[in-house]
């Protein structure tokens, strides 16, 4: 199963490593990052797979809100089916 | 895969326009509870639902979190309660009614709709018993949602009944009259009310449906009004076309969580209902979409025209997006719960009269509108009755809920919180409707209902 994790707020140093070990932890495969900075905007999007997660995607999605407010950023997660739904015929 | 913008896009709809999910609501069989002695009634009533909504709540929390969509409500609809109590040595409903709340609030979901009787060619003894209990019952309740369907086009309009409802209007009010009338706020009157409804306060499970089925009601106000920002000045052909985009994209989530859940609770998926639900929360309102057409403030003249457009575009956009379509599908203008339409009453701008017309050309009727509390019961059994003809002409669901908030008078505004909102009292004509509605009988069915 692939989810979508996105991370927006004010740049830093260490955002991707952040996210990227709190994944790790919890055996989270990243498959595809893109990040932009727009005017001290920063915003990732990250395609990964969950299929061998340790841990459910909701409790999953707590910790990397946890992390993220830590960071002062806005960090979510969510299964890809929503965007292909809205998106794609 | 999916591009950037539109991931975040969708996450916008979430965080800044309110899009979510507005209830995911279960539909369930009561029939095989009946039973001579009531209180055995009751418990097989309670322990029924219990049964088959035990998870509904975790469902709809999990999915919500998975998916990052919010899903506002978790309800029950089940068969109107008419039908179940008919079998019962009973002249009281009002123990049916707290069975239900008391499944509710075991349950953990956020209302019950059913406690109806369908009665829009003549009354069973049950549909007596349980129209007069609904006064009670909904003072004596948190959750219970109550229904009447007085009218339909096949059988044209139940004129004692619509006389009888507007006593049962004012006693509820006067019951709940701490709360300024809330109990008003959980009865429906319906003219062609439908089976598979997952709104409230008028949903309830019809006979035609099967055992249990999950029906998901949308939302989306806020994203409708957001995308029409980017067309200012551009021609109708273009606004429509905007709409039908994003009520597309709302209506496919709105199906892949109804699928889900679904799946999830093992329970059919019955339908998606298209209609747009307000909220009072600033940025999630029909009016203002209706504002960022052109209109100054809502009721004004154009605003009919306007919706037309909306509430067929937003049908045309959904239709394709869910494959079984249901419900009311419609664009709601409850008067309380939309930010702008409180404005625009509260301005005058916004009058029942307007309202009546609106109803016209979408759903659902004249909703949560506060009149005063001195308001007679037959004035307000002729606003029903006027409602019902439109719903019974055009072949199409119309519905009054409307609240005599007592001691309260035109210009006061009263506060029920929550989805609920607030409503500022309007103005009714004073000219007496009596010798009308005391004539009592039928109103033919029109000839629209001979198709055969």
């Amino acid at each position: 199963m692939r989810a979508i994790v996105t991370v927006v707020g004010k740049d830093r140093v260490g955002i991707i490593a952040a996210v990227c070990s709190t994944l790790s932890e919890q055996n989270v495969n990243v498959m595809d990052i893109s990040q932009t900075v727009l005017s001290d905007r920063f915003t990732m999007i990250m395609l990964v797979d969950i299929s061998e997660s340790l841990i459910p995607l909701a409790d999953l999605a707590t910790k990397l809100e946890t992390r993220g407010s830590e960071l002062g950023l806005d960090i979510r997660i969510q299964r890809e089916d929503i965007f292909n739904a809205m998106h794609r015929i | 895969m999916i591009n950037n913008t539109e991931i975040l896009q969708t996450i916008e709809m979430i965080n800044q326009q309110n899009l979510d999910i507005r209830t995911i609501t279960m539909g369930i069989c009561l029939l095989d509870c009946a039973h001579p002695d009531p209180h055995i009634a009751c418990e097989q009533i309670y322990n029924k639902i219990c049964e088959k909504a035990k998870n509904l709540v975790a469902v709809g929390e999990a999915i919500e979190r998975e998916y990052g969509v919010p899903i506002v409500n978790k309800r029950v609809s089940v068969t109107p309660i008419s039908l179940v109590a008919a079998s019962s040595v009973t002249d009281d409903y009002v123990p049916f009614a707290k069975a239900l709340d008391k499944a509710a609030k075991t349950c953990g979901i956020n209302f019950i709709g059913g406690f109806s009787a369908l009665v829009q060619k003549g009354y069973t003894e049950s549909d007596r018993k349980l129209i007069k209990a609904i006064p009670e019952a909904l003072a004596s309740t948190d959750f219970v949602c109550s229904s009447v369907n007085i009218g339909s086009t096949k059988a044209g309009l139940n004129m004692d009944a619509v006389a009888e409802i507007g006593q049962v209007i004012k006693e509820t009010a006067r019951l709940t009259e701490e709360k300024d009338g809330f109990g008003c706020a959980k009865l429906v009157i319906f003219c062609n009310a439908v089976e598979d409804n997952p709104f409230m306060a008028g949903a309830f499970h019809g006979v035609g449906e099967g055992e249990c089925v999950i029906n998901v009601g949308i939302s989306g106000p806020g994203v409708v009004h957001h995308a029409l920002q980017e067309v200012k000045g551009q021609p109708f052909d273009v606004v429509a076309e905007t709409i039908k985009k994003t009520a597309f994209r709302i209506t496919r989530m709105g199906q892949l969580v109804a699928q889900e859940a679904s799946n999830r609770l093992g329970v059919p998926f019955g339908i998606v209902d298209l209609s747009l639900a307000p909220t009072p929360a600033v940025g999630d309102s029909v009016a203002r979409i209706l504002e960022e057409m052109g209109i100054e403030v809502c009721g004004t003249h154009g605003t009919t025209a306007a919706l037309a457009l909306l509430n067929d575009a937003v049908k045309k956009g959904g239709v394709m997006a869910s494959s079984h379509v249901g419900g009311l599908s419609g664009a709601f203008i409850p008067v309380s719960e939309d930010e702008g339409m409180i404005a625009a009453a509260s301005s005058g701008v916004l009058t029942l009269e307007k309202l009546e017309v609106m109803t016209c050309v979408c759903s659902v009727g004249l909703d949560m509108i506060a009149v005063p509390g001195d308001t007679p019961a037959e004035t307000i059994s002729a606003i029903i009755a006027d409602e019902a003809a439109i719903g019974m002409v055009n072949f199409k669901t119309t519905a009054v809920r409307i609240i005599p908030a007592p001691g309260k008078n035109v210009g006061d505004l009263i506060e029920f919180g929550g989805l609920l909102g607030s409503a500022p009292v309007m103005p009714v004509h004073p000219e007496s409707s009596v010798d009308f509605i005391r004539r009592g009988g039928r109103i033919p069915a029109p000839m629209q209902s001979l198709k055969n």
